[in-house]
């Protein structure tokens, strides 16, 4: 085989690649970056908070390992994708999101997760892993295999000019907000109303409430549709910048898991600090990493040896938080 | 104690032979060569199925069309798991006998199964997954890939850079053994310099922060590397960034299975590929009318790489018998099957010599599709092929 002219223009244009890894290494890391990746980080953690704000509610009042979170995140990015598509409007998408996430969540322990309260952790787990099997092929029947299109609303799009001069997508922020003002509305949900009131009383001791006269099994499964309802909001919200497709909830779940391990199991605070930790923590490792191995590789193994390291760190994270608090940053012994 | 034993190998027995006798009632094929077994592993389940399904698809449109009842599929899903995909390759080696492997969407599942599979004496034969690993030092003569060394789109893509004018390049692809090809790739046909390389994670879908980076970068221009789901994500959120560099890019960011739900915000971009739906020859326009009378959906670059491993199979059963393995190999090589990609033959490494490609995102009604613009690279074969010593 002689050598093909493949490798003559490899020599040749060699040289445009030392030149490169030196502006790399060179360029300092600009605050305005910084601050977008703070930014970036934020509105990753929010999004985590929607779906860790269930699980641990989830976990926290009725003691269950719920692994079919991560399918009510599809439910409702896939009703979104669908209503949007229908209608065109991005609102009704949102509410279907919500809707239809609650639904199929109140559907759900009525038929299935009811039951599996009195049993141990292993039959949950197992339970809830057929749920998403169960789901992840009816979707699949449902939409076929193919992605689905769902994009942002034309009042939301491009971006918005920060003071100083930061350039932000304007869906994000919008992300952010909704996110904080859903954490607002969950801590005023749980400290100052009724139902609140009987959801920290079913952390603390489920069969005192039921003995007060206390209709435990409506509660169970309010509470449980509306920790499915946050999940499919975060599900439609992220679809809009994903790929709605099938199978799209279990990286997720495995985060939010991680969120809610850090923050203290069943502690919506917990919840909070947790996935706005993993969020930060993330975004800037992704960012960082690559950058501060530049300093002493060459840039393209800096880059995979960065990028390899950072997809550990918030695992190295969690690890950290469990060597001092072994039950979570918020969570109670 | 005994007896239980005896009789159960009593049982084992008459099980072997039963299956001895069904197999040789197999092998009488009207054209007098035995039946040819193929194991198809792909992914048919969660992120990137689309992708596997194409392949699937493609592959079982060229046997129902051959009307061959000498070929025999049988399709398994490693839901783009390694371990999954080494155990698939078991069971279909070792319990169902196959003699041709092939289906595997990813390098990293295909560096896992390919080796062990050859070294077991079987064919695998690649309908995507190119890993330079298996087209230089470790070459194999039952090993062919009808699609592409992973590098080779990339390397259309650079060249296609550099002739456009690009100078700055802000590159990125996730951190595997088809993402670290994919940069070599571009860099090693790409004259300008580079403003960033980065890795992402396989099967991320927030590009948030890489995106921050291109924008604090320098860069005219981006090149980006991302399959199925990822380049969805990637593709939205850069466009509603703001960010108004030129993108170029392999197919795999802008296959038919993924523009749909891209939309506009992949319009005019351009991109590489051994394949279209509108290249000019006989097989490829019966091809996409066919796909899409039986599917309901245009082709995409996989099903077309799935249909050409179809139907490579079947132009090498006409020639040899698969238990021949010499002759059918050399019956392989010819690559003498009509290729829906046009001129197609296989270099020393059994790794293609074709064409490659520019293409451009247009919509054509609703329905957002790809049309040629240029060749980007004529004859193109790969680098490694020097360094397999076949």
């Amino acid at each position: 085989m002689p050598p093909s002219a493949n490798s003559e223009q490899m020599t040749i244009h060699r040289r445009g690649r030392g030149l490169a890894g030196e502006t790399i290494k060179g360029r300092a890391m600009s605050s305005i970056l910084i601050i977008e990746q703070i930014l970036n980080g934020l509105q990753f953690g929010v999004m985590l908070f929607l779906m860790a704000a269930g699980l641990t509610l989830i976990f926290g009042v009725m003691g269950l390992i719920n692994l079919a979170h991560g399918s009510l995140y599809m439910v409702g990015a896939f009703a979104a994708a669908a209503v949007a598509g229908w209608t065109g409007s991005f609102l009704l998408a949102l509410a279907a999101s919500l809707a239809a996430a609650a639904l199929f969540g109140a559907l759900i322990e009525l038929t299935v997760i009811r039951r599996l309260y009195a049993r141990d952790h292993l039959d949950q787990v197992l339970a809830t892993f057929a749920l998403i099997l169960i789901f992840s092929e009816a979707t699949r029947w449902v939409f076929g295999s193919f992605p689905l299109f769902l994009n942002i609303p034309e009042a939301l799009s491009g971006t918005l000019t920060l003071p100083g001069g930061i350039e932000y997508s304007r869906y994000r922020l919008t992300i952010i907000l909704i996110g904080l003002a859903v954490a607002v509305g969950l801590f005023l949900l749980i400290s100052k109303t009724r139902v609140g009131m009987r959801i920290r009383a079913g952390e603390n001791d489920r069969e005192m409430i039921g003995a007060l006269g206390v209709d435990i099994s409506i509660l169970y499964t309010l509470v449980f549709a509306l920790g499915a309802a946050l999940a499919g909001l975060s599900g439609a919200l992220v679809g809009a910048i994903q790929s709605v497709e099938v199978g799209m909830g279990e990286p997720v779940l495995i985060l939010a898991f991680v969120v809610i391990v850090i923050g203290g199991i069943g502690s919506i605070k917990g919840a909070l600090a947790g996935a706005i930790l993993v969020g930060l923590t993330d975004t800037l490792g992704r960012t960082m990493l690559p950058w501060a191995f530049a300093a002493f590789m060459e840039p393209s193994a800096a880059s995979s040896v960065g990028s390899s390291l950072a997809s550990m760190l918030i695992y190295i994270l969690m690890a950290g938080v469990l060597l001092f608090k072994p039950t979570g940053l918020f969570g109670s012994a | 104690m005994q007896t239980t034993k005896m009789a159960k190998m009593g049982l084992k027995t008459l099980g072997a032979a039963t299956a001895v006798a069904l197999a040789m009632a197999g092998a009488a094929v009207a054209d007098g060569h035995a039946k040819v077994k193929v194991g198809v592993i792909t992914t048919l389940t969660g992120g990137g199925a689309g992708l596997g399904v194409d392949i699937r698809d493609g592959f079982l449109l060229a046997v129902k069309q051959s009307g061959n009842d000498g070929i025999e599929v049988v399709v398994e899903d490693d839901q783009r798991k390694p371990d999954v995909a080494v155990q698939l390759a078991d069971k279909m080696i070792q319990s169902e006998k196959v003699d041709i492997l092939t289906g595997i969407v990813w390098s990293n599942l295909a560096l896992a199964v390919v080796p062990s599979a050859t070294a077991q004496g079987k064919f695998y034969l690649s309908p995507n997954a190119g890993p330079f690993q298996l087209a230089g030092k470790g070459c194999h003569e039952n090993y062919f890939n009808v699609a592409w060394q992973n590098d080779n789109l990339h390397e259309a893509a650079g060249a296609h850079a550099s002739s456009v004018g690009h100078k700055n390049s802000f590159i990125l692809a996730p951190n595997y053994p088809a993402g670290k090809d994919a940069l070599k790739g571009y860099k090693r046909m790409y004259s300008g310099d580079l403003a960033g390389e980065l890795y992402t994670k396989l099967g991320q879908t927030d590009y948030a922060a890489e995106i921050a980076q291109i924008r604090a970068s320098d860069a005219d221009s981006v090149f980006f590397f991302l399959p199925g789901g990822m380049g969805i994500s990637f593709l939205k959120q850069y466009a509603d960034s703001g960010i108004d560099l030129p993108v170029v890019g392999p197919a795999f960011s802008f296959d038919q299975g993924i523009l749909q739900a891209v939309g506009d915000a992949a319009l005019g971009v351009q991109n590489t590929s051994q394949w279209n739906k509108d290249i000019d020859n006989a097989a490829n326009k019966a091809f996409v009318e066919t796909f899409q009378a039986e599917y309901g959906r245009l082709p995409s670059l996989y099903a077309s790489q799935g249909f050409d491993t179809a139907n490579l199979i079947i132009s090498a059963m006409g020639k040899a018998d698969v238990k021949d393995q010499d002759a059918f190999r050399a019956a392989l090589k010819e690559a003498d099957f009509a290729s829906v990609r046009g001129d197609f033959k296989f270099g020393n490494n059994n790794h293609p010599i074709q064409d490659i490609y520019v293409r451009e995102v247009i919509k054509e009604g609703d329905v957002y599709t790809n049309k040629i613009i240029s060749t980007g690279l004529t004859d193109h074969q790969d680098v490694y092929a020097a360094e397999c010593k076949l």
